[in-house]
């Protein structure tokens, strides 16, 4: 889950990482008197914020103002602007990169750090970033913070030191999957400011964050309801409701179902259950995404396919859909989970293919309401 | 032959006595597995499916186990898995989902300090028909043959290997790698033993988007695999910065995309299933 840069430099104070002198408002009154420029920042969640017009600079209060209220209510890349970051323009005399980043494929924490800073790290030459593979039973010691400091040129070797050790804590006690500053601003006095702050945290370790607030601009309504009653669903643009068991088979199902010509409504994995009620809630989300088709795609295993049945057929009382529904069911106790079925009248096949053709075939002839 | 578990798998189930632990115990006796001994805290005394429970892995070692299936809530999962490698399980599955990465992080590295082998999290275990099984996978679907089988997802790779049984293509070892972005073994790694393993003729890998595992696992067939491999990937359709159902399963940044796992294998000489149910025909034209 990603922070806005406010809630982040919150963070970052609380750790002693300087930030530049600001507020937040969400109506243009709250501005207050500046008699020196600002930076105002939209805070928004996209990324490329800053070429989208998300940030500017006012030479005064009454300048400020102005743009507040243009900005406040705005788009940024199909995002509504709620919140400004009002804050004191730095004097910028260089701008450096650091940060740290899960590394998926060396299983541990990676620290960046470029003199070349305020750019996209991905476009910055290979030889000019650092980089520090931190064993995370050890976490960031003094000798690394050494190696790094005698490959770079900076004068502020103590303070740079200071803010990586003060990084990494963020980035290992808030469950960080990132944790960026670009850029990192040296101004003309010399000191180090963290000019923009980017945290990602962790979903799964959200419960031991109480203090961190949940954001809703990266989720939808439905796909928020859905995982509080426990569901992993993805809204899509197309018609088909998708209903399978495990994120493989739902993606897997997805690809079959665009392959032969039809558009996904949602992506709904059931995981492994052996409660009917689980299935049947499901339900209450398909006939909400409101679908010109249903698809269950069921490869019964832990999850049996007559528990699944039994949901399906609570479901057609509790949550009946006026669309056509397709069900795939297949494994461990097949022949009683269809038997159920088909004495509602509900479309049974054995194959996934078979039941994604037909479906795609329904919706796309206009089968459906 | 086969990898990692075998007939002298000697199975320890830590959260023996909850719902999944004591389900999957009488599961994975059925296949076959040699469950010796159960943990739960403050529950020693108790049997289940006749397997002995103890309050700690410390006392379980009385029973000899090599291999634990770790099927506890997220939030205690650290301290089972250090318990279990502080007691020198060399094995371990673990089952549950929604573990933070950075408590998966620090088990993968002390595992490695201990010689250990990390299967999971978030994967439905690993079985080698009929010798032995840690995790959940069903019984139903398996033949005991050449093939292995390493997969990203759980019921997907039931499918899968279910296929290949109805296809008369039997399994050295099947091996769910976890949806998780951070697990305990990679596809490298596994390409790795199954190469080594006398058993295995060929490798089917089950992918999905994020990450570069899939990558990682081309540019490795190009220059250590002898053994034909043939790939599935899930998630061609998926949109980007949505987490599909795994926390790993997620494209960043425009990386981790199923093209470029697609093309990566492709030029690897690895042929990918369109559908999950072509893997057999796949391995069919090659061998």
């Amino acid at each position: 889950m990603k922070l806005y840069e406010y809630q982040a430099k919150e963070i970052f104070r609380q750790y002693g990482i300087p930030v530049p002198e600001g507020y937040v408002i969400d109506k243009v009154d709250d501005i207050k008197k500046h008699e020196e420029s600002v930076v105002l920042k939209a805070q928004v969640l996209v990324g490329g914020r800053g070429k989208a017009g998300g940030i500017k600079i006012a030479s005064g209060t009454d300048e400020a103002k102005k743009i507040a209220s243009e900005l406040l209510g705005a788009q940024i890349k199909g995002v509504r602007v709620k919140k400004l970051l009002i804050e004191k323009k730095l004097d910028i005399e260089r701008e450096l990169y650091l940060s740290i980043i899960l590394d998926r494929r060396n299983k541990c924490p990676l620290l960046m750090f470029s003199e070349e800073g305020g750019v996209d790290i991905e476009s910055v030459d290979e030889e000019k970033i650092i980089k520090l593979y931190i064993d995370p039973l050890i976490g960031i010691q003094g000798f690394m913070i050494r190696y790094l400091l005698k490959k770079c040129t900076l004068e502020q070797k103590k303070e740079l030191g200071r803010i990586i050790k003060q990084l990494y804590r963020i980035f290992k006690e808030k469950d960080c999957e990132l944790v960026e500053i670009n850029p990192l601003v040296v101004d003309r006095d010399g000191k180090l400011w963290a000019a923009d702050a980017k945290i990602i945290v962790d979903t799964d370790a959200l419960y031991r964050h109480p203090e961190i607030e949940e954001n809703v601009e990266e989720s939808t309504d439905l796909e928020r309801e859905a995982k509080k009653m426990g569901y992993a669903l993805i809204e899509l643009d197309g018609d088909i409701a998708v209903i399978a068991n495990g994120a493989g088979l739902t993606m897997a199902t997805l690809d079959a179902i665009t392959h032969f010509g039809a558009k996904p409504r949602i992506f709904l994995d059931l995981g492994g259950t052996d409660d009917p009620e689980i299935v049947k809630n499901a339900f209450y989300l398909v006939k909400k995404s409101n679908p010109k088709a249903v698809l269950v795609n069921i490869f019964g295993g832990v999850t049996k396919c007559d528990t699944v049945a039994k949901g399906i057929v609570a479901a057609l009382e509790e949550y009946p859909i006026d669309v056509p529904m397709i069900v795939r069911i297949s494994g461990v106790h097949e022949d009683v989970g269809r038997k159920m079925l088909e004495a509602r009248g509900v479309e049974c096949h054995t194959t996934m293919l078979d039941a994604v053709k037909r479906c795609a075939e329904v919706v796309v002839k206009g089968g459906g309401k | 032959m086969a990898i990692i578990v075998d007939e002298n798998t000697r199975v320890l189930v830590q959260g023996i006595t909850g719902h999944q632990g004591s389900f999957h115990t009488g599961e994975m006796i059925k296949f076959g597995a040699n469950v010796v001994a159960g943990v739960t805290p403050g529950k020693g005394g108790q049997e289940v499916h006749g397997v002995p429970v103890y309050d700690t892995v410390e006392e379980a070692m009385e029973m000899e186990p090599n291999a634990t299936m770790i099927a506890v809530p997220a939030p205690y999962v650290k301290d089972a898995a250090f318990e279990a490698l502080y007691n020198g399980i060399k094995v371990l599955h673990i089952l549950t989902e929604g573990v933070p990465f950075h408590d998966s992080m620090e088990i993968v590295s002390y595992a490695k300090t201990k010689g250990a082998v990390i299967v999971g999290p978030n994967g439905p275990g690993i079985a080698s028909p009929f010798k032995a099984k840690v995790g959940i996978m069903p019984n139903s679907i398996f033949a005991e043959g050449f093939v292995g089988v390493a997969s990203r997802s759980g019921t997907l790779t039931y499918e899968i290997v279910n296929a290949l049984t109805q296809n008369n293509i039997g399994q050295s070892t099947v091996i769910g790698l976890g949806g998780d972005p951070i697990v305990g073994l990679s596809f490298v790694d596994v390409l790795h033993m199954f190469e080594q393993d006398e058993q295995t003729k060929a490798v089917v890998l089950v992918g999905e988007i994020g990450g570069t595992a899939e990558e990682d696992a081309a540019e490795y067939i190009k220059r250590e695999v002898s053994k034909p491999v043939v790939a599935y990937i899930a998630g061609r359709t998926a949109p980007p910065g949505k987490r599909m159902g795994h926390a790993g399963a997620i494209i960043t940044r425009g990386m981790g995309t199923a093209e470029s796992k697609i093309r990566a294998f492709e030029e690897a000489g690895v042929p990918v299933a369109k559908f999950p149910t072509d893997v057999p025909n796949l391995l069919q034209n090659i061998l």
